[in-house]
């Protein structure tokens, strides 16, 4: 059996019919003046799940995150954490915990300051406070940095600070706000793994509010692609990735050729699509039923395109020939951008695997671009 | 010769201030204080000695050996100026509380409103210093009077039937200072507040804390070199205040201010007032050399 990607972890509550959501978003809409941010969305969450809200800026995401903090009341709709409706119930009597995305530190109060706040509202007695932030501390390796103020240490020190302050009082779910916007991109990718390490150590449920899409393929067991306060899909990131459900997804996550084109032809498992001003033909898997002449697009990730000076054995699916328009080289990858007689650009990536080529491709080379019939996906919506 | 021009004009710029500081306030207060040092006479000016120096060397030797402590020595004995003294701080001191309660829910409220009605705010609050001090005090001795503003409203509301005496009591000292210093205070406060990251008060909502108490133990508390800067702004010159106390201030109220006029324009007894000139300038200097450390602390923690 095929499957989809890679995958994190053995764990999809979602799929079990029985299991109850720890987090039950029902209908939420959420209105400022004329403004609808939210718009009757509904999404459950799993506990111990890490779940990631993708989108661009202005799609809701934050509100949503903000209603869940406490910080919002939802217009309209309903709020449930572990079985508890959340409405009327103020930031400081939920069991969550924000990391905010400036971090929000006391400047007034030293490292161990912060992290102590949560726990001295909660009465906790002094022994067990002191214990409790000496392991948050260890925690997040800042043991030396405990009698700092927040404007001496650095980012990404701060940073930590602030996720060991918000997991102090273990909360049941804990909210996190563009959590590595502000570090640069390497320290980015070391605090994503050590993000999810610390979500496992723990076994607390983490909604994460991002716009980059890199970093929540890496952490979440499932992200929702938000747009205009709906939500357009919720998958887990391989499913968003290679089985978008929409042209939105498809286009919002990672880069993909488009093709708009109606059926030629249904059967076999398979589809033919009529791809007009080019007369490509596509065949491909029938992901979705569709009826001949129906208008459907077709999506395929650049690195699913083969590309070569000789003719492809069968040239009349699949292929298409072309001119070298540009090419991007990454190092480990390079993105090759081929132009169709009709003008359309499409990209192809091939990986460098070896290090030296012998006739590589440049700039005005007619190609040969193709792809096989399970490597693109048909799109209705 | 470009860097030699360049030094030589930055000195001159940093020169600037310190000459005037010298120009119009050193040598005054030097002046000042040989007078406090002076005997009265009834003579212009009424004091002696006066340096005189065609008496030569020798007649300024004997000038300054006139000199004596004798009016600070009759400060210390006369209880009048120490009371006033104390009443004047005792006074600057609650107006200064008064002031603070007053203008740090204004402040509150300016910081916290969309920012597109800030500007109109903040003008609103700077718009009074455009009419004269002096008006504005007169003008609210046709609103405390007897038969004032104030009173034939409450009468007018049924809420007293004889007119409430206030004209002429420390109420209406403390009334008069905080209105003509709220500004002093609302303005540094507003400013510590305005750029306060409101997300801190989410945090600590979000950690656990009511509101109440996230407002005392963080948005208070962030603004404390606001509210220092601004009691001090309110203080310091309350305590030598002289107009309010005089118009809106009864026989009863005691003020430094007061005594200094006295002595000066009744008495005619320049070298006292000199005296308690000099005694005020010295108690100032404590709460200014508080508030400077208070300045330059936050200074320091908000680097």
């Amino acid at each position: 059996m095929k499957s989809l990607g890679s995958f994190r972890r053995k764990f999809a509550p979602w799929n079990d019919p029985e299991a109850k959501p720890f987090i039950a978003i029902e209908n939420v809409t959420k209105k400022f003046a004329d403004f609808t941010a939210v718009d009757d969305l509904s999404l459950n969450i799993y506990n111990r799940e890490f779940f990631a809200l993708l989108g661009a800026s202005g799609c809701g995401k934050s509100t949503l995150l903000r209603m869940l903090a406490g910080f919002e009341e939802p217009t309209a709709g309903r709020i449930q954490i572990d079985g508890q409706d959340m409405r009327g119930i103020p930031p400081y009597k939920r069991p969550v915990n924000m990391m905010f995305q400036s971090y929000a530190l006391f400047p007034h109060m030293t490292v161990e300051g912060n992290i102590a706040f949560g726990l001295k509202q909660d009465g906790m007695q002094k022994g067990d406070i002191e214990a409790r932030v000496a392991e948050m501390l260890k925690l997040v390796k800042l043991e030396r940095f405990a009698k700092r103020k927040p404007h001496q240490l650095s980012g990404g020190q701060r940073q930590r600070v602030a996720l060991a302050r918000a997991v102090a009082k273990r909360p049941k779910v804990l909210l996190l706000d563009e959590p590595l916007g502000a570090l640069d991109k390497k320290l980015r990718e070391e605090t994503q793994f050590e993000l999810m390490d610390l979500q496992m150590k723990l076994g607390l449920t983490f909604v994460v509010v991002t716009h980059d899409q890199e970093e929540a393929m890496t952490m979440a067991d499932r992200i929702a692609v938000m747009d205009k306060g709906k939500v357009m899909q919720v998958a887990t990131p391989a499913e968003v990735y290679e089985a978008p459900n929409s042209k939105f997804v498809a286009d919002f996550i990672g880069n993909v050729n488009m093709f708009e084109g109606t059926t030629a032809a249904v059967g076999n498992g398979k589809i033919d699509i009529a791809v007009a001003p080019e007369n490509l033909t596509i065949r491909t898997e029938a992901s979705r039923s569709c009826t001949i002449g129906q208008p459907v697009g077709f999506a395929i990730r650049p690195e699913k395109i083969r590309i070569s000076r000789k003719q492809p054995a069968d040239s009349s699916i699949n292929s298409a020939y072309g001119e070298m328009w540009d090419i991007a080289y990454f190092g480990d990858m390079t993105v090759f951008h081929v132009k169709l007689e009709s003008g359309r650009i499409i990209k192809a990536a091939s990986l460098n695997a070896v290090r030296t080529v012998e006739e590589p491709l440049g700039y005005d080379d007619m190609v040969w671009v193709n792809f096989d019939t399970d490597a693109g996906i048909v799109l209705t919506a | 010769m470009q860097r030699l021009i360049s030094s030589i004009a930055s000195r001159l710029v940093i020169a600037v201030p310190y000459l005037w500081l010298l120009i119009f306030f050193l040598i005054p207060f030097i002046i000042v204080f040989k007078i406090s040092l002076s005997q009265g006479a009834t003579s212009i000016p009424p004091y002696a000695p006066t340096f005189d120096l065609s008496a030569g060397w020798q007649g300024l030797k004997d000038s300054f050996a006139q000199f004596s402590w004798d009016n600070y020595v009759w400060l210390v004995e006369d209880p009048l100026y120490y009371k006033a003294y104390l009443s004047s701080v005792l006074i600057a001191a609650v107006s200064t509380l008064l002031t603070l309660i007053v203008g740090y829910p204004i402040a509150y409220g300016m910081a916290r409103a969309p920012t597109t009605i800030r500007p109109t705010l903040l003008m609103l609050v700077i718009l009074p210093f455009w009419t004269s001090f002096l008006i504005r005090v007169y003008a609210w001795i046709g609103i405390l009077k007897p038969e004032g503003l104030l009173n034939q409203f409450l009468m007018w509301a049924h809420v007293i039937d004889t007119p409430l005496n206030i004209l002429n009591t420390n109420t209406a000292v403390f009334i008069g200072i905080v209105y003509s210093y709220l500004p002093f205070l609302v303005l540094p406060i507003y400013s510590a507040l305005e750029k306060m990251d409101y997300s801190l008060v989410e945090a600590a909502e979000d950690l656990g804390c009511p509101p109440i108490l996230a407002f005392w133990k963080i948005t208070f508390r962030l603004s404390m070199p606001g509210v220092i800067a601004g009691c001090f702004l309110v203080f310091i010159p309350a305590v030598g205040e002289f107009v309010i106390p005089d118009l809106l201030g009864g026989s009863q109220t005691l003020m430094i201010g007061k005594t200094l006029w006295s002595e000066f324009f009744s008495n005619r007894d320049w070298p006292v007032s000199s005296a308690v000139a000099v005694v005020l300038l010295l108690l100032l200097v404590v709460p200014i050399v508080l508030f400077q450390r208070a300045e330059s602390r936050a200074r320091e923690s908000e680097k």
